[in-house]
């Protein structure tokens, strides 16, 4: 029996996500500036860093709402940034998002969230879309929420429908924008459980733009960090040995706040 | 038939039935069915194999789940006992989201429709008069403190409704006096009244279409744009930061916008009745060789200043009207995207239709009083 986590395109061994010599920003204020790095498969990877350093940005740019200005990003061996709209189009297939409010279309119900892209890109039948809707939701903990729509619930359960819609296609990565922001403790631990969950049974690769320490130091196989003057990468590996041995002081100030040092 | 990445096989054993699934299942891809695979077949029982499958997702569960729900209403046996620990639970998962998903009815009764129609009419009336005498106590404050009033955000608003607006004032205006001379002229040329034409422009510009035609763009233009910006502050929380504050949002936002209209329609009735008065005059010396002095000598002996006045009184309800209609519906707005546009295209049907309804009162009280 074979896993399901093996990518749908491309060579079937590399990583899932390669970026090399990126550049990019705003408005030609350069944010980021010859980044490069590998993400593996199945591999819980997170982009960390102070306010304003880029990691959203270079989230844009990864999933393709941002065009870099120079340099290269790729899935499972195949280039995004040069791809032609069908193969982009193939590609976006192999990855979802949840965005840091859910971005859930308000009109529609979370079952009609969670199917629409489903609709867009399988040929299943109505009955069989709505199967997959309701287990997704269910997986995400809103089973018997299916017809409320987004301004019925609350924030934790936006996020969770978010993530049902990013998971709608069984993508091979996911890609997280402040998961925990604007979540009380307890949703922001749930939600890491639930992180954990996907990778453990799909196999997915996660990427998750955070600084929230916490979930940092329980969840993340390895990190980078971006540094706002530097305009790029200032460190990268696991968490832990990051914390307890990195001679950067920005690392350390950053990784080493109150409580949650690690011992 | 398109070859399938997805495979199955079926081998009868008795009345058993063995399913071997094979290949790559993937949700974007066509899979076999479970009834295609089935055929005429009834098992008793089904066993399900999937060492062949080389990667899976949502797809190789919809399978399980079809045979699965096909074997529980035919009372056969569904083996999965074959089938891996985390497909098993998933499967679990999906039936367990089948059975409990409940669709949510939203339709009502016709009584509760009635009932909740009424109560959020009473409650509607109940808010605008609560926002109409908030303003009202917000403009004896102004009156009593004018230092605290925000006469900087008021003079940007009327920069805003006023000049900015005098480009498109200018052509309606314009066309208005235009369309108006040429129905004008139909009538009064079959009795030989042509110089007539200038009474008839002066006098439904100056006392009637001036101030419409006013209020009407601005309607659209100031009014849908209180009620967008309000509602985008609504949905940003920002009002709720003035809230928290203590500082009423009626003073900070609502004042200085109503004063801003309350000063500049009027100005802008003005400058419409001039243009309207240019337009048909160009028609009246065009089409009816009517010379320009001839024009405005008939026309100032039927329009007088208190023509002017009547015009300019209902130019300021007017704009009040606008400004408490983009401003309380801005308020008003749910806090999302849509909110904010339903927000804006409900502050112009309000306006326009407060405006047809106070127009008709004007007419009925200048009427009363002989002006």
């Amino acid at each position: 029996m074979g896993e399901n986590k093996t990518a749908r395109s491309g060579n079937a061994s590399g990583p899932a996500i390669e970026v090399q010599g990126l550049q990019g920003g705003y408005e030609g204020t350069v944010v980021l500036q010859d980044v490069s790095f590998t993400v593996a498969r199945g591999e819980i990877f997170f982009i960390i860093g102070g306010s304003g350093c880029g990691k959203s940005t270079l989230l844009r740019h990864l999933v393709g709402l941002n065009t870099p200005t120079a340099g290269a990003v790729k899935f499972f061996g195949r280039s995004f940034t040069e791809a032609n709209a069908a193969a982009r189009r193939d590609l976006l297939k192999t990855f979802g998002m949840l965005f840091q409010g859910g971005a859930l279309w308000t009109s529609l119900t979370l079952r009609q969230n969670v199917a629409l892209p489903l609709e867009e890109y399988t040929g299943l039948s109505p009955r069989e879309i709505e199967e997959i809707a309701t287990l997704k939701l269910a997986q995400v903990g809103l089973g018997g929420f299916e017809d409320y729509y987004p301004s019925e619930i609350s924030g934790g359960m936006k996020k969770r429908a978010g993530l049902a819609r990013a998971l709608a296609l069984d993508p091979e990565i996911v890609f997280f924008d402040e998961p925990s922001a604007g979540l009380d403790p307890v949703t922001s631990r749930k939600l890491d459980e639930l992180i954990l969950q996907i990778r453990e049974t799909f196999g997915t690769t996660i990427v998750v733009v955070s600084h929230e320490l916490a979930s940092i130091f329980d969840i993340a196989d390895r990190v980078i960090m971006l540094d706002r003057a530097h305009k790029g990468i200032i460190a990268e590996g696991k968490p832990r040995e990051l914390a307890a041995r990195s001679r950067d002081p920005r690392v350390t100030e950053f990784l080493r706040r109150g409580d949650l040092l690690p011992q | 038939m398109p070859l399938l990445n997805a495979r199955a096989s079926a081998t009868a054993e008795g009345d058993a039935m063995e399913v071997r699934l094979a290949g790559t299942w993937q949700i974007t891809e066509q899979r076999p069915s479970w009834e295609g695979l089935r055929g005429a077949q009834n098992p008793a029982r089904v066993r399900l194999l999937t060492e062949g499958v080389e990667k899976w997702d949502s797809s190789l569960l919809l399978f399980l789940f079809e045979a699965q729900q096909w074997c529980r209403g035919s009372g056969a046996y569904f083996d999965g006992e074959a089938l891996p620990e985390k497909i098993r639970t998933l499967l679990a998962q999906l039936a367990a989201s089948h059975e409990t998903s409940v669709p949510f009815d939203r339709a009502e009764s016709f009584l509760s429709s009635v009932g909740v129609a009424t109560q959020d009419t009473v409650l509607k009336a109940r808010e605008i008069a609560h926002f109409v005498g908030e303003c009202v106590i917000g403009a004896v404050g102004l009156v009593r403190s004018p230092r605290k009033f925000r006469w900087h955000d008021c003079m940007d608003e009327m920069q805003q409704c006023g000049p900015m607006a005098v480009p498109i004032m200018s052509l309606v205006s314009l066309l208005v006096g235009v369309t108006l001379a040429y129905i004008g002229a139909i009538v009064l040329r079959q009795y030989g009244g042509d110089i007539y034409i200038a009474d008839l422009i002066g006098l439904s510009m100056v006392r009637e279409m001036g101030a419409l035609m006013t209020a009407v763009v601005l309607a659209g233009r100031t009014g849908a744009a209180f009620a967008a910006t309000l509602g985008n502050m609504k949905a940003n929380e920002e009002i709720d930061a003035l809230q928290v504050l203590g500082i009423p949002p009626v003073q900070f936002l609502v004042l200085p916008r109503l004063l801003a209209l309350g000063v500049m329609m009027p100005l802008l009735t003005l400058y419409a009745n001039a243009l309207g008065i240019i337009g048909g005059l160009i028609v009246a010396f065009g089409l009816m060789n009517i010379p320009p002095a001839a024009f405005w000598a008939e026309m100032l002996t039927i329009v007088d200043l208190s023509d002017v006045a009547t015009g300019v009184i209902k130019a300021t309800a007017f704009g009040l009207i606008i400004g408490l209609a983009g401003c309380l519906r801005g308020l008003q707005a749910e806090r999302s995207a849509a909110g904010v546009g339903k927000a804006a295209t409900s502050a112009v049907v309000t306006a326009l239709l407060l405006i047809i309804v106070a127009d008709s009162v004007f007419a009925v009280l200048f009427n009363a009083l002989g002006i």
